[in-house]
């Protein structure tokens, strides 16, 4: 499509022009500008018609107090709706939700609601690793999300061009915001939120942990629920959820895990049959949760630990980078099986996770070695194999995870160690990534300007807001499926090409019961 | 469909039968409320309010009509302040302790006044002198709530009592306390007629011993307790690593307890009389070999047990995941070291810099905090300001030639004379002030006369005193009702009846 193509024109160095774009922004005096109003809209489709760029009907006019929680949630799925199914959503009147409202009127509009995210629930609810489909370089679309955010978060200045799709706030204030408002968040559950609180600190991290402190938490919603009078349970407690995790979203983006426990849940709301008592049902719910739980994650670690300890020998020496939770448990598991076998754990700065992986290794008396990831190829002769985790296994066999993954498993393929990934079934997902950019987590640009206990080398102390310098902090990468020798799943030891087998045909099971 | 519909419906009934009566119950003391549950219960606090009684610092501003917590601060009780900050954050159900049946009663009078329709409040009278341990004692079999939160019904603040409760829940604490920056304090004496403030620092207040990341609380004592040195205990030392030692920050007496703890400590400790001296302390020593233990810190991680153990227990693993991934406070480290000891954290919230809190514990505190909310800190007295910042009710009369400076307040229906002066003071409602006086840096209560030619400083007039012509006061306090007679000059003097 040629007309498109804009002829070339003289750019600002900085600013990066990727993709199809129009030339109806010629000035390239205000970078900013020209590239939020230039990029096409990108959803997970793109199909190669540009949709126009469109000026969704403002859904809720006249500001949304905070007390409005119910919608954020539901608002996002609406315009992902919007855009997958191009079905304009209907203009809905606000309702303000301070005392209670007329019971009539809102459970209409929860029905409305309801409808649409019916229609858009068919598109799995994170199509991405980050924010549902909001791109975040669409100012009118960061716009709407800020004034329903709950938690509320300033746009860090200093952006890195190329990962402005990813939301990026700035880190010092969003905690000290959120915890004054402690009590005023009336609609959220304290379990929520204290949750919130403790992804927003960076108190817990792993996939596993995340998933599992917000699936109890939302067993504590269900245990509390209660059906307002003249709603059904299935459609106010999907909203209720939505609505919690939306907030979960503003204090940290979830993880692929969470993504998909996220999915079962609200399937499992809507499998439940309308006949039921209300404590009935919130018995089955919580019982389905627990399910998930015991069987998704407890009984797929141990599975995965019983096939890898079958691939540890004697005299092995086995490398891991990281904190990875199933890699732990298999190393201990072997260490109880009197295997006799050495780890060396690689660590990576600014988060240091391989430190507690090995106080825990020490406490149990394993030999451990711990280098920092500079070191890899340094030490990589003398491994005899590598195990990794991983935060997701993408449908090409790429395996998702802590940044530093893919370096580590390159140096090993290049000295023909063998890469084994441990990961439950449940971390799967059916999108496909090539590269670590489109889909990403920025952390706190901050940390990587200071190393931790030596005061006397932060010189980028006082840099951070300088215009010349930006501070990239990635969370997460992308490792090809060809550094992989093996992934190990509660399914059993497969290849990574198999990954959308195992995805085809179980991740289905557990929606069809 | 039919069944679940008589089931929601008959749970709208119940809530309509029960509605009115929670809402008869209002300021009823040392009555549990039977239906209603507290609608902090959210996010399961409770909170205290301990308004004291008739504290002997403050002789002889507070008398037995005026108990401390209801002392004006700008003409505004220095409880409603309180009230105000936590109905802005959302709480509405409160406790007040206030020592004394007399208090409470005055207390319970004024609040029911103040706040019906707003707050749910309900006021407990406790014995005098027990201390602010003995009257939680007293109200102890009234909380019920996860956790506590215990505000002094005489500071002024603007922080937001939701950060410390979050601090609190996040880290699951046994007890947290709020750090803010030390008070600015005003001149004990004023240099002459519109002199400059010299700031006057006090000696330390307290004394905290934080740990290298500022969340947890290793050391606390008042500055008056310590008088040349101090002992440290050294475990808790090497457990945290680093600690370091600041007398910057004061302590502003809002707390939030885990309420087994606070349970655990009161019955085990009779002898405890003070909160901030004898609890908070105690569990701050104690926080690495907790005798009040509380049952959410289960220690499942590894402690006991084998891995076989654990691999054939679904809830420990899934606890052990979940314990694996927190970052280790020392806490953990140190307990990981051992099998059977248990800790409690202590956690710290340290306020803002920006942020403004001031006790009312003694006169020059009461001038302090006069001062600061009609001039600094004016956002938290509430009332708009004029052009020439000051506040002058409309009803005010002034006389001719009178000045009313910058940082003042004049309440409703005084008249002030002719040639009057008035610098940095608060007036309070229906005063007479004759002419050619001058008020500088004073607090003068309601329905005080003031005669003619008087020159005060420095000084707290309460309400009905009476200065007769001439009289000159600088740094004085004048009981409600006093009578002074004329033509005298005084310096730092108390006028009270014997």
């Amino acid at each position: 499509m040629e007309s498109r193509r804009n002829p070339r024109a003289v750019v600002d160095p900085k600013v990066r022009q990727v993709g199809f774009f129009t030339s109806s922004q010629p000035d390239s005096t205000h970078p900013i500008a020209s590239d939020s109003t230039s990029s096409p809209s990108r959803n997970s489709l793109s199909p190669p018609p540009r949709l126009p760029r469109r000026r969704l009907p403002d859904a809720f006019p006249g500001g949304v107090s905070r007390d409005l929680l119910m919608l954020p949630g539901v608002g996002m799925d609406s315009m992902a709706a919007a855009k997958s199914s191009s079905v304009p959503p209907s203009g809905l009147t606000t309702v303000s939700v301070v005392n209670m409202p007329p019971p009539g009127l809102s459970g209409i509009i929860s029905c409305l609601y309801c409808v649409l995210s019916a229609e858009g629930g068919k598109a799995p609810l994170v199509s991405s690793g980050s924010v549902a489909s909001a791109n975040y370089d669409d100012e009118s679309r960061v716009v709407k999300a800020k004034r329903r955010a709950v938690v509320k978060q300033t746009e860090a200045k200093n952006r890195v061009e190329l990962f402005r799709h990813l939301p990026q706030y700035e880190h010092g204030t969003q905690l000290p915001d959120l915890e004054t408002k402690f009590f005023l968040l009336d609609p959220m559950h304290p379990a929520v939120y204290k949750v919130g609180l403790q992804y927003l600190s960076g108190d817990i991290s792993g996939g596993n942990a995340r998933c599992i402190a917000m699936l109890q938490a939302f067993q504590e919603v269900v245990k509390d629920y209660s059906t307002p009078p003249e709603k059904t349970l299935n459609r106010d407690l999907t909203a209720k959820i939505s609505s919690y995790v939306s907030f979960l979203i503003e204090c940290r983006p979830l993880s692929v895990s969470m993504g998909n426990a996220i999915r079962f849940v609200k399937n499992r709301i809507a499998k439940l049959p309308i006949m039921l008592f209300e404590s009935e049902a919130k018995a089955a719910l919580q019982s389905d949760i627990q399910r998930f739980i015991s069987e998704k994650i407890v009984a797929a670690d141990k599975a995965i630990v019983r096939h890898a300890v079958t691939k540890i020998r004697d005299g092995d020496v086995l490398l891991t980078y990281g904190s990875p939770s199933a890699v732990e448990m298999v190393l201990l598991q072997a260490h109880e099986l009197r295997k006799k076998f050495r780890v060396l754990v690689v660590d990576s700065l600014p988060k240091l996770e391989g430190q507690l992986l090995l106080r825990r290794l020490i406490k149990r008396g394993i030999d451990c070695t711990y280098t920092h990831i500079n070191a890899i190829s340094y030490v990589m002769h003398e491994v005899t194999k590598v195990f990794l985790g991983a935060s997701s296994v993408l449908s090409n066999g790429t395996v998702y995870s802590r940044v530093g993954t893919a370096c580590v498993a390159m140096v090993a393929s290049a000295f023909r160690v063998p890469v084994l990934v441990c990961c439950e079934a449940y971390k799967f997902h059916e999108r496909v990534q090539l590269d670590s950019i489109c889909s990403n987590e920025l952390g706190d640009p901050n940390v990587i300007s200071k190393v931790h206990g030596r005061g006397g080398i932060n010189y980028l102390d006082g840099l951070t807001n300088n215009a010349n310098l930006q501070f990239l902090n990635l969370m997460y990468d992308a490792t090809p499926s060809d550094y992989i020798s093996m992934i190990i799943t509660d399914y059993g030891m497969v290849p990574p090409t198999s990954v959308p087998v195992i995805v085809r045909e179980y991740q289905k099971e557990h929606l069809l019961v | 469909m039919i069944s679940e519909r008589l089931y929601t419906f008959a749970d709208f009934v119940c809530k309509t039968l029960f509605e009115p009566l929670i809402n008869l119950i209002d300021d009823k003391k040392k009555k549990k409320p039977l239906f209603l549950s507290p609608s902090n219960s959210e996010m399961d606090f409770q909170v205290v309010i301990l308004a004291g009684g008739f504290s002997s610092n403050l002789a002889p501003l507070v008398s037995k009509e005026v108990p401390k917590a209801l002392l004006p601060v700008a003409n505004r009780p220095v409880l409603s302040y309180v009230l105000d900050l936590l109905e802005s954050s959302n709480l509405k159900d409160l406790i007040v302790v206030v020592e004394g049946e007399d208090a409470a009663l005055t207390v319970g009078g004024w609040i029911s006044s103040a706040c019906v329709d707003r707050l749910h409040v309900e006021v407990a009278a406790v014995a005098e002198n027990v201390g602010t341990a003995g009257a939680l004692k007293a109200i102890a079999h009234h909380l019920t709530a996860k956790d506590i939160l215990i505000v002094s019904g005489d500071i002024v603040s603007d922080i937001s009592p939701g950060a410390v409760a979050a601090t609190h829940t996040r880290h699951d604490a046994a007890v947290t306390a709020m750090l803010c920056a030390e008070p600015v304090s005003g001149p004990a004496e004023s240099g002459g007629a519109g002199g400059k403030d010299k700031i006057k620092k006090p000696a330390c207040y307290d004394i905290i011993g934080l740990d290298s990341s500022k969340q947890f609380l290793l050391y606390i004592a008042t500055g008056v307790e310590v008088k040349r040195d101090t002992r440290l205990k050294k475990s808790i030392l090497c457990a945290a690593g680093k600690m370091e030692i600041r007398s910057d920050l004061v302590d502003s007496h809002i707390y939030a307890f885990k309420r087994s703890v606070l349970q655990e400590v009161l019955e085990q400790k009779p002898t405890f009389r003070c909160l901030k001296q004898d609890v908070l302390p105690y569990l701050v020593r104690t926080q690495l070999r907790s005798d009040v233990f509380s049952d959410e810190k289960a220690v499942e991680e590894n402690g006991s047990g084998h891995g076989k153990n654990n691999m054939q227990n679904n809830d420990g693993v899934s606890s052990q995941i979940l314990s694996n991934a927190f970052l280790p406070s020392f806490h953990k480290v140190y307990e990981s070291g051992l099998d059977i000891r248990k800790t409690h954290k202590c956690c710290v919230y340290i306020a803002d810099e920006s942020k403004y809190c001031v006790r009312l514990n003694s006169i020059q505190a009461f001038m302090d905090v006069n001062r600061d909310v009609i001039g600094d800190a004016n956002h938290l007295s509430g009332y708009s300001f004029s052009a020439h910042h000051n506040i002058v009710h409309p009803s005010a009369e002034l006389g001719s030639k009178t000045t009313v400076g910058p940082h003042c307040m004049l309440g409703e229906g005084s008249q002030v004379g002719d040639k009057c002066n008035v610098k940095r003071s608060v007036i309070g409602r229906h005063c007479r002030i004759g002419s050619n006086v001058k008020v500088v840096n004073s607090v003068v209560m309601d329905h005080a006369t003031i005669g003619d030619g008087c020159s005060i400083q420095g000084s707290v007039i309460c309400s009905n005193a009476q200065l007769q012509e001439r009289v000159a006061l600088r740094d004085c306090q004048v009981e409600a009702g006093y009578v002074v007679f004329a033509g005298g000059e005084h310096k730092g003097e108390t006028f009270a009846r014997k």
